[in-house]
């Protein structure tokens, strides 16, 4: 009876531990969600802090599209139905831009934005 | 000035041309008889986007294209073959209307002299139905020719509208290099550059790397392509890249400017930084003169 008494608290310990770190992470990440469509983001201009985790999550309204930002090196396909995800963390500050790169249309060259990285 | 080939031949020794060579430089060229029985030249033709509207930045869009196929039909001497570098027409989200289009720009280089034309898409011709409607007007997206001891390879990388060339692509360019020695000549036609010439405005391609690893052991590679819309020389390694003028706007050189932008027509110099090139191959040789043109013939 004490030895099991003994497992189950240790495992609701265990659980409570890895819901309060997980709580802690998510507390540190800058999620920025990210809508696509022919022809543009939304938003198309992100803003994050340097050094902190950020993930992107991207929902794609109609086609498949693209998203690369060659500064920061990240790109993803965005694939309607589909969760799509990025997560990196900024080093540098700067503004970088990043545009579709899956061919989308007419107006394909004008689909980009821009993530700025503050200090 | 109109052009002949009499005066690729004068030229070619005055150093008036970009030479290009996977191994030799421009004096050997030079100190060169230039016209052998193998010599011949090709024309490059690229980024005509037929059905673009857009009177800021091209007032003449339906009569430019006529315009260098006129020119190109004044040559004393006719070039062996003309090549089409990609965005044959302007993209439209209608599949009846890239039909339309491509039917249109057919109906117009028609009228070319020269029968032996090849065509290779952009993605303005095939990004959005990987290149089906493309196949049904002028047949494969890549392929191979031999001509006068040189190899050509027609690369696609614009079906995919990921910008990849693909594996089934790139295995069957393998298969193609394999048997052949590594010092032939070798000529690759693509749309977009094979190299990150500026990722940042979507000129690069995305296993371009993976094609230019294969093309890598053979010593006498020359690439001519289009996408940017003007006229840019570059080197991985020994193989040697060149892009072409378009014929509908000339694009900002890159990372000149914050966003890529086709440049406004100038009423003063019309037609400027439109044109095409002719390329002079000395044959197995692998060394090729390069001239460039603008939409009157007038050499640049």
């Amino acid at each position: 009876m004490k030895s099991r008494l003994l497992t189950y608290g240790a495992m609701t310990a265990f659980i409570l531990i890895s819901i309060v770190g997980y709580l802690i992470a998510a507390d540190n990440e800058q999620v920025v969600k990210i809508t696509a469509k022919r022809f543009e983001y939304s938003p198309k201009e992100i803003t994050v802090k340097k050094g902190i985790p950020v993930v992107l999550e991207f929902t794609s309204l109609d086609r498949l599209h693209g998203f690369n930002c060659p500064g920061l090196k990240i790109r993803t396909d965005i694939q309607p139905g589909k969760a799509n995800t990025v997560r990196f963390v900024p080093d540098k500050a700067g503004t970088f831009p990043f545009h579709c790169d899956n061919f989308c249309g007419s107006g394909h060259e004008g689909m980009k934005g821009t993530i700025t990285v503050t200090e | 000035m109109k052009i002949d080939r009499r005066d690729f031949l004068r030229f070619a020794g005055f150093g008036c041309v970009v030479f290009a060579s996977g191994l030799g430089g421009m004096g050997n060229l030079t100190n060169r008889a230039w016209a052998a029985e193998d010599d011949f030249f090709f024309v490059q033709l690229s980024d005509t986007h037929w059905g673009f509207t857009g009177p800021a930045v091209n007032p003449d869009s339906t009569g430019t294209l006529r315009k260098a196929v006129e020119t190109v039909n004044s040559l004393k001497i006719q070039p062996d073959f003309i090549m089409f570098t990609g965005d044959l027409t302007h993209v439209t989200d209608d599949d009846k209307d890239r039909r339309t289009r491509l039917a249109g720009f057919r109906d117009i280089i028609k009228e070319l002299k020269v029968k032996n034309i090849r065509f290779m898409p952009g993605e303005h011709d095939a990004g959005l139905d990987e290149g089906q409607a493309f196949k049904e007007f002028f047949g494969e997206t890549h392929y191979a020719f031999d001509h006068k001891g040189i190899h050509f390879m027609a690369l696609d990388n614009v079906s995919d509208p990921g910008s990849s060339i693909g594996q089934t692509q790139l295995e069957w360019l393998s298969a193609d290099l394999k048997p052949r020695d590594k010092g032939s000549p070798i000529v690759v036609f693509t749309h977009r550059p094979l190299f990150d010439l500026y990722p940042d405005w979507d000129w690069y391609t995305r296993d371009g790397a993976k094609a230019i690893e294969l093309l890598m052991p053979y010593s006498n590679v020359t690439v001519f392509y289009g996408h940017i819309h003007q006229e840019h020389h570059d080197n991985t390694g020994h193989i040697a890249h060149h892009s072409a003028k378009g014929l509908m706007f000339p694009l900002p050189t890159p990372g000149s400017v914050p966003v890529k932008n086709p440049i406004p027509w100038d009423a003063n110099q019309p037609y400027k930084g439109l044109g095409f090139r002719s390329v002079e191959a000395k044959g197995k040789e692998a060394r090729y003169a390069i001239s460039e043109f603008n939409v009157k013939g007038e050499k640049l």
